[in-house]
């Protein structure tokens, strides 16, 4: 059952499903730095999904469907963002009033369109670096949007680490009032921090409906999005952490259809359970290590006025 | 030129004010949702005219509204109960299904003949179950700090799954042809119609449910200590129970009301089945955002927001529109409501 072309095939698969996970995660972590919670990840996702289909379909081109789906979590975080930011709205009802309209609106607007095939990011074999044995099937026939996923961590490790914007906004994050003191423009990163953590919600979603099915069905999401939330906790906030989580995601996933392809006599019912069991088991890791310490300490607050 | 200035109120808006707001919310909610379908190419006017007749407009739509009502509002009362002491149940929806696995364990398992004795065990083994599972999550909660609103999220999943495991295996009907249903309920099971209507007898039910819960928050020790908890945790350190405790208790409490609502809905369709799971426990929370802690205010929404459902329903039958609608419409009131509140305690003023 286990051979090792087996297990090339097993990885693989295990970053395929791992990367939107993955893409949603990081987005959810620019987000959060800034101080926002946005819980809409899943509604967001699900937009994404549709958006990046419905640009592929009309247009032929993935990349059209690319930055459509981004823009479609876009402006549901604009959304979130008019009342949270703005009118100062409670940020965890914002969010899930966010999941409920997205997922309702993809489904909504996707339903005349499912089982409809479009194409999207074919894989795209690195050269040289795909003729590593075993490591070269796993890592380097993938398509582009993967590359992209693991390009993107060390980049806003960077970001975070090193630049003055990113200084500035987990500035925003831990201490807006102290931010605004020193002449941060608060709401500006704030508003940038939203959504562009979006747009890679919605790649996320785009990678869900043109790389891993090509076909529209309602319903792509799966909680995927609820996990990424849980699992920006599980990374402590870092890039490189949520790799690793997205990855155990897709590993579990992929090991789960492989199971069923197989035949076995388990439930597939029970089989599908594993993810969020598996979410809560790694909520309740990150809590026994470090309780939360690492969270932005003024997520989810509203920023009172000056008078 | 006048700059846009925000102020505080000196005191929040007057009860009529907010319902105004309220019914604002429903309008604009549902007047976007309207304008959607204009995109798809089907007649806006038409589409209100079909939800609100399908939703509002005659006995058999308010008899369907009823229906739907109540395992509405007793998920709504139990997410209220939790939000009050700022907990975040999102997991009615998981405890919901406990609450109908519950029900539906008792009612096949031939235990008793007499209808008193069965449906009183369904009652508490559905609410058990659903208060338990509304427990681990708030377990771990006040033990880990482990965010709840993740956790009963996941646990909604879990749930559904386990469900359908249930009536695909040990549990299904062998005379169902292969569908996945559990068998019938024996007639002692049924609660059974208020005469003249197709309306359950659960209605009684919830009445006495509401009126044990006002008397409970407003007129005992426990309630009034639960409620002043929530609204500031320092009083709540001279209460006689420590907040963690009070966290676990509400919960339970708030999951034991929702495993009620599952026990209504398959005492009313006689079997478990998937079809059950319909989002009830996620239209439970803009109920009770909306309603806060009032159970009459709780029984209104319940009421404002099955109604919707049948709208939607309607619109499914007639116009082809999808049931994802219902969310669409959902979503955006509850949006548009959270922008309203904001009003509440703000006001806009020109600043010269």
């Amino acid at each position: 059952m286990f051979s090792i072309e087996v297990l090339g095939l097993l990885l693989s698969a295990t970053i395929q499903a791992g990367t939107p996970i993955l893409l949603a995660t990081l987005g959810e972590i620019i987000t959060e730095k800034g101080g926002i919670l946005n819980l809409g990840v899943e509604g967001m996702m699900a937009m994404g999904a549709f958006m990046a289909f419905l640009g592929t379909y009309l247009t032929h081109n993935p990349w059209a469907g690319f930055v459509l789906g981004g823009m479609g979590a876009c402006f549901l975080a604009f959304l979130h963002g008019v009342v949270c930011l703005i009118f100062r709205g409670n940020q965890v009802v914002s969010g899930l009033a966010i999941t409920v309209l997205g997922l309702g609106l993809a489904n909504f607007l996707g339903t005349p369109y499912v089982g409809i095939k479009t194409v999207g990011f074919d894989k795209l074999d690195l050269p040289l670096l795909k003729d590593i044995p075993f490591l070269g099937e796993v890592f380097f026939k993938q398509d582009v949007l993967v590359y992209f996923s693991l390009l993107l961590a060390p980049v806003l490790y960077l970001l975070f680490e090193k630049t003055r914007f990113g200084l500035r906004l987990k500035a925003v994050g831990e201490n807006p009032y102290a931010a605004r003191a020193r002449g941060i423009k608060v709401f500006f990163y704030q508003w940038v921090a939203l959504l562009s953590g979006a747009f890679l919600v919605g790649v996320a979603g785009s990678y869900l409906s043109l790389a891993y099915t090509h076909v529209w069905t309602n319903g792509l999401t799966a909680g995927r999005g609820w996990i990424a939330v849980a699992l920006v906790i599980f990374a402590f906030w870092r890039p490189f952490r949520a790799i690793w989580g997205a990855y155990l995601f897709g590993g579990v996933m992929a090991l789960q259809l492989r199971i069923q392809a197989l035949g076995s006599n388990i439930s597939s019912s029970l089989l599908l359970m594993l993810p969020y069991l598996l979410t809560i088991g790694v909520l309740l890791l990150a809590c026994f290590k470090k309780k939360g310490l690492d969270a932005p300490a003024h997520l989810g607050l509203n920023i009172e006025p000056k008078d | 030129m006048p700059k846009l200035r925000i102020v505080k109120r000196e005191k929040d808006l007057s009860a009529g004010m907010q319902l105004l707001g309220i019914f604002l919310a429903c309008l604009l909610a549902v007047g976007l949702s309207m304008f959607l379908l204009w995109g798809q190419g089907k007649s806006p006017g038409k589409g209100l005219l079909v939800f609100l007749e399908g939703g509002f407009g005659s006995s058999f739509a308010l008899e369907d509204m009823l229906i739907k009502a109540i395992p509405l509002y007793f998920c709504s009362l139990g997410v209220a109960l939790a939000f009050k002491l700022k907990v975040w149940n999102i997991g009615a929806e998981g405890q919901y299904v406990w609450g109908a696995i519950g029900a539906t364990l008792v009612a096949l398992s031939g235990i008793s003949e007499n209808s008193w004795v069965l449906i009183t065990l369904m009652i508490l083994a559905a609410g058990g179950l659903g208060g338990l599972y509304a427990l681990l999550p708030a377990y771990f909660k006040v033990r880990y700090k482990a965010n709840e609103i993740i956790i009963t999220l996941m646990l909604n999943y879990v749930a559904i799954y386990f469900l359908e495991y249930l009536v695909y295996g040990p549990l299904k009907d062998p005379l169902s042809f292969g569908f996945p249903m559990s068998p019938l309920f024996p007639e002692q099971a049924l609660l059974g119609a208020i005469p003249g209507t197709r309306v359950s007898l659960a209605l009684i039910l919830a009445v006495i449910i509401g009126i044990v819960f006002y008397v409970f928050l407003n007129f005992t020790r426990l309630g009034f200590e639960l409620k002043v908890c929530g609204e500031s945790p320092r009083t709540a350190l001279y209460s006689r129970i420590s907040p963690a405790r009070l966290v676990l208790l509400s919960m339970f409490l708030s999951g034991f009301l929702a495993g009620l609502a599952g026990f209504v809905e398959v005492s009313n369709v006689n079997r478990l089945q998937t079809s059950i799971v319909v989002g009830y426990g996620y239209t439970a929370i803009i109920i009770a955002w909306l309603a806060e802690l009032s159970p009459w205010q709780i029984g209104l929404f319940s009421l404002l927001l099955a109604g919707f459902r049948v709208g939607v329903e309607n619109l499914q039958l007639e116009m082809q529109v999808p049931a994802a609608f219902s969310l669409v419409i959902q979503g955006l009131l509850l949006i548009a409501v959270l922008i309203f509140s904001f009003f509440k305690t703000y006001k806009l003023k020109f600043k010269e």
